[in-house]
């Protein structure tokens, strides 16, 4: 535990700290690793050859043998994964096999789209979801909590291809409420490129920066069904688990202690309770927002949305190897990062972990 | 560096979100009168090199911003002049002179040359990508084709090896790769000596109606109309194509007039656009034919008998009407309608009883069949029907269901027993499909002839393989046409293939859109004729 650091005097918790440091840094590289050698080695395994599915058809003998020493794919595994690993640690993810474009280049233009997705996806998600959770907890059995039980499961067990193509059907073909598939409409989409200064690639901050409020505006109707969508399914889990961390919170002693000192309701259950509850509601909604980020391959589908999920489910079905790999390696980062960021919050949300 | 105005623009952020959420959102749904917007799967993009394409969404691209010699009418789907005048052919057959039309230019404002195309064909050869071969066919390899192919003033010269049919040549000159490119411009941006492939990967340089203004993989394509071209300007100002993996998202955005046309859409979709004014399904012919393959490897398929057992237990109207839903047609000769040649008639159908009369003279007591089918729905929709009506003439079929590529690998090396396939034609010359189907000049396994289809099945279609290779030097087209009709009646009575359909496209068009030709089976689409 973290807490067993408390006594620790100032200089030992330096070296302590460097220690600590050295040991993550370790720990990340060498999961890092075995990442790259898990996904390699499957890629290498799976029945489907890369020479093919470039070549098609048609391919001589010849030609195949040609790309296949093009692609090193002659060489020994072994010195394949050693020169992949080589070339990734310096910032060289390959050539995608299919477009024949850097990968690093494709994820920095296929993440910001997921990116902005999931994070407005997890803002909704938790807005809705950790309320939603706090007062099921509070009056278990009754109605509302029923209510959350069985929104919640219908957002676990719902096939979200089907949630996604509902969704469209209804709020875009038939109310018209929101904008169709794809990032903007076809008109914005065409001026973007060209009108916009794309500092980050996320259309919403782009826009904004611009000041092109027209184009915000249509990004918004956009995004807000697949956002809300996602959102939703985030919100089914995080509102279950909400749910469960303050049914055992609220069982605790101290809870009975501040009732019966006389503290109100409100004050036990929202402030006393639900500060406890946020260390581990801060790893569910860390572990549902890198879940989204990995890309969600059916909503990016259904929405034309050109995200890294797409990205990466695209490149498998062709064996486009680089690609493959080098989305895994920006997913498994993302999830690293998250961590990271999760145990900094943490620290905020717990003094004793400081 | 952009901190600052990151922070500025938040503030704004959270305005509009907040002046969003307050009221209702307006949204148009209706495209920009001049622009057309296409939505389909694109994800099979290679490259925009007309030297290199050879998918069916880049050879669209490239259809609509490069020209060739000689072109084919979107509308008629005949040859025509294209960026050539007129041409003519040396008795020898050996020689070609082209004289190029005069006052064309390239995008760039560059004229159109007889030395550009000169270099656009070597390039082509020397490049050596995918489409490569169907000009390597004229005897054009890298270390001849400087000599072969030669331009100056207004006139090209092509030398072939052989004295083909003249229309072997033009047919081949219609296809993607050998569109005549801005040979200035391309090689400002050579590099390592790649003859600009590289840059020609995303952005285009052709005589073209449209010019290439953005590429995004995976993502979509703007082109942008280019005044003075001259078949005429094109109608709409600019063209968006939108990568929609999903059809039902197509479909979607198709009723909802987000865009004009979907051309992705499954039978589902048609079926449920039906009585839907704001919508139109436009129904033409794609190149690809659907076959079965018998391995004569095992002796039984090499029996004519139950070859023609087989041929009367397939629901070929059946298929096409339940299964598959009108995205085929029955066809049952190896050239697609469409070709030069191509045979439509319908000699086939399911007759149970013959089938087994068949079989009975045939002498094979019980026949087993085992069939690899490709895991995907439709396919095994049409192998179950097959199991189906052979068992019900007497022929025992086991599925042998595998991944797609896993299933190619093990055909290419004739390790297979049956098989249903699909062939799509790499040109529009029937001598495309005739050299695969009917021709197989090794049978040994040595030969390794993996390119032949006869091959693959360890057929030797005996003469018919000097009767394929004389069509292709017959220079009457009338005698031609007539070659390549006896070989299909002999191929579909001898063969151990089976061709049982033919691809046929449902466009969805919104009812304002006019003049949208798909190319059928032997062009790629054009976008410059259509209207809305």
């Amino acid at each position: 535990m973290a807490s067993l650091d408390l006594n620790d005097d100032a200089p030992p918790r330096l070296g302590h700290f460097a220690r600590q440091s050295a040991a993550t840094i370790f720990t990340l590289l060498i999961t890092f690793i075995g990442l790259l050698a898990v996904t390699f080695f499957i890629s290498r395994v799976i029945p489907t050859d890369p020479v093919m599915s470039i070549l098609g058809e048609r391919a001589t003998e010849a030609q195949i043998a040609e790309t296949r020493t093009a692609l090193g794919l002659d060489r020994p595994m072994v010195t394949q994964f050693a020169i992949y690993v080589w070339d990734a640690l310096h910032g060289d993810l390959g050539t995608s096999i299919r477009t024949k474009d850097p990968v690093i280049e494709e994820i920095a233009r296929y993440f910001p789209a997921t990116l902005e997705l999931s994070t407005i996806a997890t803002i909704i998600g938790m807005l809705i979801g950790i309320p939603a959770g706090v007062l099921a907890a509070t009056k278990p059995g009754s109605l509302l909590d029923q209510t959350v039980r069985l929104v919640g499961l219908m957002g676990y067990s719902m096939p979200v291809f089907w949630l996604g193509l509902m969704g469209l059907l209804i709020f875009y073909g038939q109310l018209g409420w929101v904008g169709g598939p794809g990032r903007l409409d076809a008109v914005y989409d065409m001026m973007l490129q060209f009108e916009v200064t794309q500092h980050t690639g996320m259309i919403l901050i782009d826009t904004a920066l611009s000041g092109r409020w027209d184009m915000f505006a249509n990004a918004v109707s956009h995004i807000i069904l697949p956002a809300s969508l996602l959102g939703y399914l985030s919100m089914a889990y995080i509102s279950r688990m909400t749910r469960s961390f303050m049914m055992n919170e609220l069982g605790q002693e101290y809870i009975t202690t501040a009732r019966v000192k006389g503290m109100p309701e409100r004050r036990v259950i929202w402030v006393h309770a639900l500060k406890n509850v946020m260390v581990p509601l801060i790893t569910v909604v860390a572990l549902s927002y890198s879940f989204l980020l990995e890309g969600a391959v059916l909503t990016e589908t259904i929405f034309a949305w050109p995200g890294l999920g797409r990205y990466i489910t695209d490149a498998l079905l062709v064996a486009d190897m680089p690609a493959v790999l080098g989305g895994t390696i920006v997913v498994g980062a993302v999830y690293i990062g998250i961590n990271m960021f999760s145990d900094l919050l943490y620290r905020l949300a717990d003094p004793r972990a400081k | 560096m952009i901190i600052e105005p990151t922070r500025r623009g938040l503030g704004k952020v959270a305005l509009a979100a907040l002046m969003l959420g307050a009221s209702p959102m307006a949204l148009m749904a209706e495209t920009p009168a001049d622009t057309l917007v296409i939505a389909e799967a694109i994800d099979d993009i290679v490259s925009l090199d007309p030297g290199e394409a050879y998918e069916f969404s880049g050879l669209d691209l490239v259809n609509n911003t490069y020209d060739g010699l000689v072109e084919i009418n979107p509308t008629t789907l005949e040859l025509e002049p294209g960026l050539a005048e007129s041409w003519s052919v040396a008795d020898d057959g050996l020689t070609y002179t082209f004289k190029m039309k005069a006052g064309i230019t390239f995008a760039s404002g560059n004229p159109v040359t007889a030395e550009a195309a000169a270099y656009s064909l070597q390039r082509a050869v020397k490049i050596n990508k995918t489409p490569a071969f169907i000009l390597n066919q004229f005897g054009w390899t890298a270390e001849n084709v400087d000599t072969m192919i030669t331009g100056a003033g207004d006139t090209l010269t092509l030398t072939v090896d052989k004295p083909y049919a003249p229309t072997f040549l033009y047919n081949c000159l219609t296809a993607g790769v050998a569109s005549i490119v801005d040979a200035e411009t391309v090689k400002t941006h050579d590099v390592d000596g790649d003859m600009g492939n590289a840059w020609l990967h995303e952005n285009t340089a052709g005589t073209g109606a449209y010019v290439l203004k953005s590429f995004k993989p995976n993502e979509g394509y703007v082109l942008e109309m280019r005044p003075g071209y001259w078949r005429g300007d094109a109608k709409m100002a600019k063209i968006f194509m939108m990568h929609v993996p999903e059809a039902a998202t197509e479909r979607l955005q198709l009723e909802k007039g987000d865009v004009d046309i979907a051309r992705t859409l499954t039978p589902v979709d048609i079926d449920g656009m039906t009585g839907n004014a704001d919508v139109k399904i436009q129904k033409d012919v794609g190149g690809q034919i659907y076959y079965l393959a018998f391995n004569q490897k095992n002796e039984q398929y090499k029996n004519p008998k139950l070859l023609d057992a087989m041929r009367w237990a397939v629901d070929y109207q059946g298929m096409a009407d339940t299964i598959m839903k009108g995205t085929v047609i029955p066809h049952q000769s190896f050239l697609p309608q469409g070709y030069l040649g191509a045979l439509t008639d319908l000699p086939y159908s399911l007759d149970i009883e013959k089938a087994k009369a068949l079989l009975a003279e045939s002498g094979i007591a019980n026949p087993a069949v085992k069939l690899s089918v490709r895991n995907s729905a439709d396919r095994m929709d049409v192998a179950q029907s097959i199991q189906n009506t052979f068992g019900q003439a007497g022929i025992t079929v086991e599925l042998d269901v595998g991944e797609g590529a896993d299933q190619l690998k093990a055909y290419r090396a004739r390790l297979h027993d049956a098989t249903l396939q699909t062939w799509g034609p790499d040109y529009p010359d029937p001598n495309t499909n005739s050299s695969t189907f009917a021709e197989n000049p090794d049978n040994s396994d040595e030969a390794n002839n993996t390119g032949y289809l006869a091959w693959r099945n360890a057929y030797d279609p005996g003469e018919m393989t000097a009767e394929s290779k004389a069509a292709v030097l017959e220079r009457d087209p009338a005698k031609r046409v007539e070659m390549y009709a006896a070989l299909q009646i002999k191929h579909r009575e001898t063969s151990p293939f089976i061709v049982m359909f033919q691809q046929a496209r449902n466009t969805g068009l919104r009812a304002n859109v006019e003049g949208f030709y798909t190319g059928g089976a032997v062009d790629a689409a054009a976008y410059w004729l259509v209207t809305k």
